[in-house]
């Protein structure tokens, strides 16, 4: 998987209810209209600066909080292909991989906004085009490729009819 | 080698000995969603191919967090959990019932030893019963609702040691809050945690609960305690089922112990906007405040009503506070209206909503305005999260949220003990 796309930057412990507001996940399964408000609290006019494929890019922690699907959800629908961050909250990367949004985990320090990313997953490398350096990304868990790769846990599980792990 | 209690229970439940870093496919005990998550993992049940539950009895969805529904399309995805409850035929807790987590623990279906997937992060409550119970998304809840089965990274642990006996005035919520300080809101982010030590022996079931709820405010995928007299005691009160509860080994290998001495704590509080912006509540003692908040998952149950109820006795709240109490679930409301503490809290000024998440999640039941300052007993704090993200929130013990209301600022409850 090669993804490519510009850099919008966050902080770190950037919790689910900046990704997307209980306000608005308790009330719909739309997912176009839960993408209208991704991160929103945060910077109101977000969602009309993402061009599809660009990334989002954070410090530590990201996805803390809730347990809400709708946070990956939103942000895919929003058109962004992968969350570049330092680490991530355990429910939040689970999630991701289970909704086929990649998660990249890789140092994240020198990434400026507007940088222009490219991620190979298989290769394990990020490589920041503006800046012209590569990073190494750590892999995620064989499971968790395996997951990703079937295009997230339901089509996994349609395709196996169950866990399919091994 | 010994093993810490969330390898043992995953070894219990995969059939296979387990340590830290492997991954397995174990076997589910229990399975919960609430009416925030539910809708999608129906959705992700369908996608599947999902036709029927695993066991409609270890199945539970609950309507807790927009409860009654404050608008049609709230009121469009409730119908769609009812639907669905009746189809497959598992537990549904409707409005009115209370927070999913206080009914799971009441549920008798949750015991030493079990393990349980909620959809919803502070299903680590439960751990407090000696179960390994952990938050999940809709789509891995809908895998579990299909196969009775989860895969699962076996964590390292974490073990906290609390020596001393907390001092009057200082209650558990203090003692999670000042842990979580030290630690940081990602210091157990992949790790397992153990509590344990004299503080949490000395705590009443219902206060270790406060405890293992937060440990996912520290990034845990797990709040784990021993089971002992006062948790068999929770489970004769409220379970016909037997469970086998998991000590951990002598020579467990834990990644880290901390040990501290709460002895001399002092009652603390949680700034906005992070819960680990944690500080003595002295610190900030006399900033006004607009709201106050007693409820939750995390403190809304009856010896929190209790404590507020005694605190608030003969006095009235403050004409610039809006108190707000939302009782854990209606088990916990009957409780409090026999034993008078609801009676105290409304005579004091007390606005009482309907078990269930009340104000916490900012759907409806108390949103603050622009520029208002809420003290609530809850467990985030995160900006935005009552659903203004112009307002601040402080978190604290049901006895600060208490005497907050009564003085219109923020204030040790230690005065109003004396
Ligand atoms: S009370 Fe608050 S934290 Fe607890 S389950 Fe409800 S919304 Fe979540």
């Amino acid at each position: 998987m090669l993804l490519s796309g510009k850099a919008h930057v966050f902080g770190d412990d950037i919790n689910t209810d900046y990704i997307i507001s209980g306000k608005y996940k308790f009330k719909t399964l739309d997912l176009a209209e839960l993408a209208r408000h991704v991160m929103e609290d945060l910077d109101p006019d977000f969602y009309r600066k993402i061009t599809a494929g660009d990334f989002i890019v954070a410090g530590r922690n990201f996805g803390c909080g809730s347990s809400r699907e709708q946070a990956p959800l939103a942000i895919k629908h929003a058109g962004i292909s992968a969350v570049v961050a330092g680490s991530f909250a355990r429910i939040f990367y689970r999630n991701a991989i289970n909704t086929g949004l990649p998660v990249v985990e890789c140092d994240t320090r020198a990434i400026e906004p507007g940088d222009e990313l490219e991620v190979d997953l298989g290769a394990g490398i990020l490589r920041n085009r503006t800046r012209g350096v590569e990073v190494g990304i750590t892999p995620l868990p064989a499971v968790m490729l395996k997951i990703l790769n079937d295009g997230g846990l339901a089509a996994h599980f349609r395709k196996h009819g169950g866990f399919s792990l091994d | 080698m010994g093993r810490s209690i969330i390898e043992k229970i995953l070894s219990r439940k995969s059939g296979q000995e387990v340590q830290a870093g492997d991954i397995v496919v174990a076997k589910v005990d229990f399975a919960m969603g609430q009416d925030g998550t539910s809708p999608l993992a129906i959705q992700a049940f369908r996608a599947m191919g999902g036709e029927a539950l695993f066991d409609p009895e270890k199945v539970a969805l609950v309507i807790d967090h927009s409860a009654p529904s404050p608008s049609e399309g709230v009121s469009n995805l409730h119908k769609l959990m009812r639907e669905f409850a009746r189809e497959t035929g598992c537990h549904l807790y409707d409005v009115g019932d209370g927070v999913c987590h206080q009914l799971m623990l009441e549920s008798g279906a949750v015991g030493p030893g079990s393990l349980v997937v909620g959809a919803d992060s502070h299903t680590c409550t439960y751990g407090a019963l000696n179960a390994f119970a952990t938050g999940v998304g809709s789509t891995d809840l809908a895998a579990a609702l299909i196969s009775g089965r989860m895969w699962f990274k076996v964590p390292p642990t974490l073990k906290f040691v609390c020596h001393g006996i907390l001092p009057p005035g200082v209650y558990s919520k203090d003692l999670i809050l000042f842990l979580i300080g030290q630690v940081t809101a990602d210091g157990a982010t992949y790790r397992s945690v153990e509590f344990g030590g004299e503080a949490i022996r000395a705590l009443s079931m219902e206060a270790r609960f406060t405890v293992s709820n937060m440990a996912v405010e520290m990034g845990a995928k797990a709040g784990l305690m021993e089971a002992d007299e006062r948790t068999a005691e929770w489970m004769a009160q409220y379970s016909r089922h037997t469970f086998e509860p998991v000590v951990p080994d002598p020579d467990a290998v834990y990644e880290q112990v901390l040990e501290f001495d709460v002895s001399r704590l002092e009652p603390q509080i949680a700034r906005p906007h992070r819960v680990d912006n944690v500080a003595p509540l002295g610190e900030v003692a006399g900033l006004p405040v607009d709201e106050a908040v007693l409820g939750t998952c995390t403190n809304g149950r009856l010896e929190d009503l209790r404590i507020a109820a005694a605190l608030v006795r003969g006095y009235r709240v403050s004409p610039n506070v809006r108190f707000i109490v939302a009782p854990a679930s209606r088990s916990v409301y009957l409780q409090a209206l026999r034993d008078g503490s609801l009676e105290t809290l409304v005579q004091a000024g007390a606005a009482v909503v309907t078990p269930g998440c009340g104000p916490c999640v900012g759907t409806h039941n108390g949103v603050p305005a622009d520029g208002e300052r809420v003290i609530s007993s809850a467990n985030r704090n995160f900006k935005g999260r009552m659903g203004n993200s112009k307002a601040e929130i402080y978190l604290a013990s049901p006895a600060a949220v208490a005497a907050a209301a009564l003085t219109g600022e923020i204030t040790d409850p230690r005065e109003f003990l004396k």
